[in-house]
């Protein structure tokens, strides 16, 4: 009679099976690191060839046709002007957003329809953003290149990102919360103003942090808007021209003497120090001030 | 009536008042905040239009001075001269195809390799590592990202393949494959981790290795969650713009060669704004045909991976 189970055929076969699933677990590992290697090594290039160039003059200086003298700090005072417009308007905008879809809207077409266009929203190309902030902010409204302008058009862009982050923590508040409020006696407004948001207010800020680093770091637009790379003063208002740093960056990086590229890579080094201060702060916020119910 | 509260005296027709008064007050809080709020979501709505409507005229004023048959079907691409020129958008078309086809190529194996790792193999700590990691690199502004590649990338590659020009399709897309690995492994790993532990472990329990059971077993039943994933990862590399704008270069050839200057849709538009084309020109117009283009094609990518997700998701 036949074996049923022939062990040596199985022992054989397993082996081959194990070896496969040890190879390919091997080769998902190194596609993982993978990441992390580009990481290290796109740091390690950049600060290196920033390293020279780093010093208290570069954050002192204007643009500058020599190297030797070019800095960031219209580009660096440029970015924080940039976020007195965005900061406010697109949390306003954003959170306002979030609390309608979610404490007010009732559940129909009409509320279905703002939630899918908020997701198409969020993968529209950026740089298609900057063409309606060029028609719309810089002509039609006539406002110019101004910090106005270019606020506006980047709070239009990361809005989705800040109106999905609200919504997931305002989602996030028990609904015991807001029964107990009730209770008590509290209006919605009252509940929502005295309850929902303050529970909510960590993941929030956590997620339009992030969002407004984005906007810190984002370049297509404000090129389409036309925002000047040399510029030798800085803004008094927001009606003011202005430049940021990732302009000044992609400046830097195509003009073609050499020195030029080690300039941009200081100015690179600078804007990632900005974007890992915010970003520490929006994980600091999250692990200090999140509540799990 | 009056109640007394120390040296102070209230009638109660008076509270009522008061009470009435602060209610008021309220009543009117409360009316007037879902109206706000409405108006603050109805702003997403009018963005919405707000584009297409300036992306339309616009092009309309270009389809004016341009046929559309040309625009479509010519394969030059030659806008500088008001005269000669020429505005067939497949050159551009196909520099956008050609970066968005390799960086899809690093992508996407490597993105899943990571989701399958992460999902599958990894142990908790591990995963708590390493996604971080990950989201950091989708963090980098994408000028760090077009610097590293003229910089570093298109030097190192011509080093392998010594006729790369220094403007180039195939650097950017490798970049640009590079920063969209953490969106393909975040939302694949999504997809994977919602299949349910329960299959796993009955594909374990019939002796399946852990390979055989993410690849016959969690890989299938994550399909739509995968498939959306690249379609949204091909809408990403097709919108970005400072990689491409850096090291692609500004030449609108109808080319298939990877070694050669090339420019997407996107790097035309950086071209055109960052120079002095006067407004009212055909060269300016023809922004916004690009751009609509853009729109069109990113548009059909997002709502192409939403229908994938809904209609083919497997619910357990």
């Amino acid at each position: 009679m036949e074996k049923l189970i022939d062990k040596q055929r199985v022992v054989q076969h397993m082996n081959g099976r194990l070896l496969r699933n040890n190879v390919l677990k091997f080769l998902f590992f190194l596609a993982t690191l993978f990441g992390l290697i580009v990481l290290v090594v796109l740091l390690y290039r950049i600060f290196t060839q920033a390293i020279g160039w780093l010093n208290i003059d570069f954050l002192n200086n204007f643009p500058s046709r020599r190297p030797e003298n070019a800095g960031i700090k219209a580009g660096l005072v440029g970015s924080l002007w940039l976020m007195v417009i965005v900061a406010p308007v697109s949390l306003i905008l954003g959170v306002g957003t979030a609390i309608y879809l979610e404490e007010y809207a009732k559940k129909n077409r009409f509320t279905d329809f703002i939630q899918t266009n908020i997701s198409n929203l969020a993968g529209v190309p950026s740089i298609v953003f900057g063409l309606l902030g060029l028609t719309l902010f810089v002509r039609e409204l006539n406002l110019g290149r101004s910090v106005l302008a270019a606020g506006l058009t980047m709070s239009l862009l990361v809005l989705p990102v800040i109106v999905v982050a609200a919504q997931e923590a305002i989602r996030a508040v028990p609904n015991q919360l807001r029964e107990a409020s009730y209770g008590m006696g509290a209006t919605k407004w009252q509940t929502i103003y005295g309850i929902v948001l303050p529970a909510a207010i960590p993941g929030i800020l956590t997620g339009s942090i992030l969002a407004l680093s984005r906007a810190i770091g984002e370049t297509a637009p404000l090129v389409v808007l036309g925002i000047p790379t040399f510029l030798a003063y800085l803004p008094r208002g927001i009606f003011d021209t202005f430049t940021v740093m990732p302009m000044q960056i992609y400046n830097w990086t195509s003009r073609p003497q050499a020195d030029f590229q080690n300039v941009a890579a200081a100015g690179i080094v600078v804007l990632l120090v900005v974007l890992i201060f915010m970003n520490s702060i929006a994980i600091f916020i999250r692990n200090k001030f999140q509540k799990r119910y | 009536m009056a109640m007394t509260d120390g040296n102070r005296s209230y009638s109660v027709r008076d509270m009522i008042k008061e009470n009435k008064k602060k209610q008021n007050g309220q009543q009117f809080v409360e009316w007037l905040m879902p109206k706000f709020l409405l108006l603050t979501a109805i702003i997403s709505i009018l963005t919405t239009i707000g584009i297409l409507f300036t992306l339309l005229f616009e092009t309309f004023i270009f389809f004016e001075r341009v046929s559309i048959v040309e625009f479509l079907t010519s394969k030059e691409w030659l806008p500088w001269d008001e005269k000669t020129g020429s505005f067939g958008v497949a050159p551009l078309v196909t520099g956008t195809l050609l970066t968005t086809a390799i960086a899809m190529v690093v992508a996407i194996p490597i993105g899943l390799a990571s989701a399958i790792y992460l999902s599958e193999y990894a142990s908790e700590k591990a995963r708590k590592v390493l996604k971080p990691i990950l989201e950091v690199l989708a963090g980098i502004p994408t000028i760090v990202y077009g610097f590293f590649a003229l910089t570093f990338v298109t030097p190192l590659l011509q080093k392998v393949i010594p006729n790369l020009g220094i403007f180039n399709a195939l650097s950017p897309g490798i970049v640009m494959g590079i920063m969209i690995i953490p969106m393909v492994a975040s939302l694949s790993e999504d997809a994977m981790s919602s299949v349910p532990n329960s299959i796993r472990e009955g594909a374990l329990g019939l002796g399946s290795t852990k390979l055989e059971v993410a690849l016959k077993v969690v890989l299938p039943a994550a399909t739509s969650g995968i498939a959306a994933s690249f379609m949204l990862a091909i809408s990403r590399a097709v919108g970005e713009t400072m990689i491409v704008a850096v090291a692609g270069g500004s030449s609108p050839v109808f080319t298939f060669d990877v070694t050669k200057s090339i420019q997407t849709l996107t790097a035309y538009i950086v071209q055109v704004t960052t120079g002095d084309a006067g407004y009212g020109t055909t060269v300016y117009y023809s922004i916004y045909a690009v751009g609509m283009t853009l729109f069109v094609f990113t548009l059909a990518m997002n709502l192409l991976a939403q229908y994938i997700s809904r209609r083919f998701r497997e619910e357990y």
